[in-house]
């Protein structure tokens, strides 16, 4: 009966309902499927602490803010001047403005408590079984594992999602802008200790599964801890403005059972001994410059760009410029050492002469660019 | 009663034209010393900056509609969230509330005009100038900095020479803040009408005083924070380069020493508004009086002590986390008294709903919302998860776009039939109410969820979990920008051809401007004190 009453009165009611349905069915079930509303699922224990404290708050916060809300909508409802209503002239009440000093103060110190605890649980970085030096650089991660099982490896961890699709000439992958080369690689149950430091500037390195962020601070050393609770691949991003490419290096952690890390720690040191090329070997400028693109994709291309153009002023070109076209001296004086107080940091710390010949190879022959080979031998001859 | 005012009115009107010191044109506007016309000025360039500031934020949100780079690259991306930000905060929400310091409050205390008139006219004049700077770094090589509005230290070093614009820009905008500061300090303190004492001033008044108090305090500190800056970046010091001795995080102290007694400086002003506008509009008397202004002070002295809440991951020892964390939840007390305090004074009211009483009940409710998540984030081990997430971005704006910008729509709602002597067009204000309400909502409610499930802030390009929310927050800004032309074209309606307003359109306002001054106001607010009971 209300139903047809409506429609009598607004006949087009059912087509406008039936439509916004649809909508809204539609809405709500891709929302379901695509939309996250709440804290990442946790994967440490401080995490799941953090969830509950959340959780907690918010009930409490949002019991309050209905109760405030509650009494205006009812003044907003009840005593309106079209209902004729008349205003009281009250304007002060000792007792009411004392109950509701002292009773949000309780409230604060209900939820202070719980989350004093979890501070002191947080700041407790003692006794780890494995030490890892986290180094953010503009626009990347260094880790260096300094302390426990797999002392002495060390790697850099860069974004690995290619160009084309960040400018959306190819289609986007399943962790477009959270995958890397080289993932961290932590046994799952123990307590790692992150200690945080940068090359250049400020930047954070930030897990959200484990409820663990960290500012990187130039010429500083912070730590902070976490113990991953299950196996898997987690996520997270560089989480304080660090320039240019702050968005675009992320934090990629891959914890595994203590069986595989032992081994994942063998296979790596093997590795590292086996990859290290012999800079006293001399290779092809064909040799050279493909593996030099490589370096250049990971390393250069962000500022100086595919094209060899950069982004002039900041960014300089590098497709016929002076540097990389005159004396060899300069060019690899300055990738080695970088500019201060610029972007371009010393790649001397971070890549092996190899490296840096292949990559100083391949900008010298690429574009207009046509100035020669140069050799592992001839960078480590400059080296400091 | 009425007759008196109404010869004190003729009396104004007769020689009105005289008092615009001999000029006319754009030379009266130059010259001005009149705190009306400044108070004019300083709306006028706000709004032009609001639009601005806007301008850029749809063009990030444009850019933020998908993943991926469509539209602009990630430095020049950086550089509109950093004059996103300085723009807002120095040339468009701080401006506003000065203008209507300067309209208000010799109006509301029985006075003739601001103390210094001159200093006046300076104070605003430093700001065209400021800002033309700030947006001058566009056009520097290397463009504007791209570091955020903070500027944290060392990223600045690297910046191009917009970064030294952009300082002197803050050192101008400094100035600028300190100067109107002294002014309304001195005028509150000595060109009160007898019998207006402190405590019988307007709330709007207070909040103000206190406000020039804080700007008073924390702008010098700013000033010196981008003045090392700019030794550490020409001059070889070391402030903040640990290589030399210094600390990047020192920066951040001294920043935020300034930055949080700065959320102050914009909010206190806008609780006067409210605290304005909610009574005439329940009819009723604001409900405790005296408590309203010991909150008030007791937040800006608190907002002294709470200023590292914003670097709880930098790595602060134990007892620094805990101290600001309690520090920081105290806020929560007074700021809870002056929301209970605007309920009970709506509680059994006779209330109405005219646009100026929509946008401070919007300020309420949203505003606490802000000051809810802003609980939420004063807890260490939570504000370790959202630190630096869209959850912080959406916090703020609900602290400055509902609740800094909605009390300054009440209050230019509020007051523009006493400025201009007509009426704003009434259902278009309602319009432009809702429409700002679900758009502003559109854009920052879904932000919360962003920061919750780890969106980082000032990123152009997102993993693919978090497009939904994204594109929904876009096209609210749209929404929002669109609706905000209304606003325009609303006030300039009003001037040109609303309808004459009557001294008092709202009857439940009683604070001088309304009881004792004839609509429009006249030039010289009070040429001889008027007389208190």
């Amino acid at each position: 009966m209300p139903i047809s009453s409506a429609t009598a009165r607004f006949p087009r009611a059912p087509s406008i309902a039936a439509g916004a349905a649809v909508f809204l069915g539609l809405t709500f079930s891709g929302l379901a499927l695509a939309l996250e509303w709440n804290l990442q699922p946790a994967a440490s224990g401080l995490a799941a602490e953090i969830h509950d404290l959340h959780e907690y708050v918010m009930i409490l916060c949002t019991a309050i803010f209905v109760g405030v809300f509650g009494f205006m909508f009812w003044s907003v409802y009840a005593h309106r001047k079209s209902k004729g209503h008349q205003a009281e002239q009250f304007h002060e009440n000792t007792t009411v403005e004392m109950l509701w000093t002292v009773i949000p103060a309780i409230i604060l110190v209900i939820i202070a408590w719980p989350a004093t605890r979890l501070v002191v649980a947080q700041k407790d970085t003692a006794a780890a079984d494995l030490t890892i030096k986290v180094t953010g650089i503009q626009w990347k991660w260094a880790y260096d594992y300094i302390d426990g099982e797999g002392e002495g490896i060390s790697f850099i961890s860069t974004l690995t999602t290619p160009r084309e699709q960040i400018e959306g000439r190819q289609a986007k992958g399943e962790h477009y802008l959270l995958e890397v080369d080289n993932e961290l690689v932590v046994p799952v149950n123990r307590k790692i200790r992150i200690i945080a430091t940068a090359a250049d500037v400020i930047h954070a390195w930030w897990v959200p599964a484990f409820g663990v962020k960290q500012d990187a601070i130039p010429g500083f050393l912070r730590d902070t801890w976490f113990r991953a609770a299950k196996t898997g691949v987690f996520r997270g991003q560089c989480a304080e403005l660090c320039g240019k490419e702050h968005g675009f290096m992320p934090v990629v952690v891959r914890v595994v059972s203590q069986e595989d890390y032992s081994k994942w720690v063998g296979d790596k040191k093997q590795a590292l001994v086996g990859q290290a090329d012999d800079p006293g070997k001399k290779l092809s400028l064909e040799d050279l410059k493909a593996r030099g693109e490589k370096v250049y994709a990971a390393n250069c291309v962000a500022c100086h760009q595919a094209s060899g153009k950069g982004m002039p002023p900041v960014f300089p070109p590098l497709d016929g410029s002076k540097i990389a076209t005159g004396a060899k001296a300069r060019h690899i004086d300055m990738v080695l050492n970088g500019k201060p107080n610029t972007a371009m940091v010393a790649f001397g710390k971070q890549l092996a002469d190899t490296e840096i010949a292949a990559v100083i190879t391949y900008e010298r022959n690429s574009w207009g660019n046509r100035a020669g080979e140069v050799q592992p031998g001839e960078v480590r001859a400059r080296r400091k | 009663m009425s007759a008196v005012v109404d010869s004190h009115g003729h009396g104004h009107a007769h020689d009105y034209g005289d008092h615009h010191g001999g000029y006319g044109g754009i030379m009266r506007w130059i010259t001005t010393t009149n705190h009306k016309d400044i108070g004019t000025l300083y709306l006028w360039f706000s709004l032009l900056m609001f639009g601005v500031g806007g301008i850029m934020a749809v063009v990030i949100r444009a850019e933020l509609f998908s993943p991926g780079l469509q539209f602009v690259d990630p430095d020049f991306f950086n550089q509109l969230t950093t004059m996103h930000g300085l723009i807002m905060i120095f040339g468009a929400i701080m401006p506003a509330f000065v203008g209507f310091a300067n309209w208000q409050i010799p109006m509301m205390i029985g006075a003739p005009d601001m103390a210094f008139a001159r200093l006046n006219n300076w104070s605003f004049w430093l700001l065209p100038f400021a800002s033309t700077l700030l947006v001058l770094s566009f056009l520097m090589p290397g463009g504007a900095p791209g570091v955020g509005w903070t500027m944290y230290a060392p990223l600045t070093v690297q910046m191009g020479m917009g970064m030294d614009f952009t300082i002197f820009a803050v050192h101008l905008l400094g100035m600028s803040s300190i100067l109107g500061a002294i002014n309304i300090i001195t005028t509150i303190l000595n060109l009160r009408a007898p019998g207006m004492t402190l405590l019988r001033m307007p709330l709007f008044v207070w909040t103000w005083l206190i406000t020039a108090y804080l700007l008073l305090a924390v702008m010098p500190v700013l000033a010196g924070a981008v003045t090392m800056t700019l030794t550490d970046r020409h001059f070889g010091t070391t402030f903040f380069n640990a290589a030399g001795g210094g600390d990047p995080v020192l920066y951040q102290h001294i920043f935020w020493f300034f930055g949080h007694p700065e959320v102050y400086v914009v909010a206190l002003p806008a609780f006067g508004v409210i605290s304005q506008v909610i009574p005439a509009f329940s009819r009723k008397p604001l409900f405790g009086y005296a408590s309203m202004v010991y909150a008030t002070a007791a937040i800006a002295i608190i907002s002294f002590i709470v200023w590292a809440h914003h670097m709880y991951t930098t790595g602060m020892p134990v007892t620094g986390q805990l101290f600001f964390m309690y520090a920081t939840m105290l806020v929560a007390v007074p700021t809870g008294v002056k929301v209970f305090n605007w309920v009970a004074t709506m509680w059994k009211g006779s209330l109405s709903f005219e646009t100026p009483m929509l946008f401070a009940m919007g300020f309420l409710f949203m505003f606490t919302l802000g000051g809810f998540t802003g609980l939420v984030l004063s807890i260490v081990p939570v504000d370790i998860q959202l630190q630096d997430t869209y959850y912080v971005v959406a916090h703020f704006h609900y602290v400055m776009v509902a609740g800094a910008l909605f009390a300054a729509f009440a209050g230019i709602y509020f007051w523009l039939p006493k400025w201009t002597g007509r009426m704003y067009h009434e259902t278009l204000g309602k319009i432009h109410f809702w429409l700002t309400l679900v758009f502003f909502n559109m854009i920052f409610f879904v932000q919360h969820f962003l920061g919750l499930a780890g969106m980082p802030r000032r990123i152009p390009d997102y993993p693919l979990m978090f497009e939904t929310w994204n594109q929904i927050s876009s096209l609210g800004a749209f929404g929002m920008g669109l609706a905000q032309l209304l606003f325009v074209y609303i006030v300039v309606k009003c001037i040109r051809s609303g309808a004459p307003a009557p001294q008092k359109p709202w009857d439940g306002a009683d604070s001088l401007e309304w009881t004792h001054l004839p609509t429009p106001a006249p030039y010289h607010s009070f040429e001889t004190p008027p007389v208190l009971r």
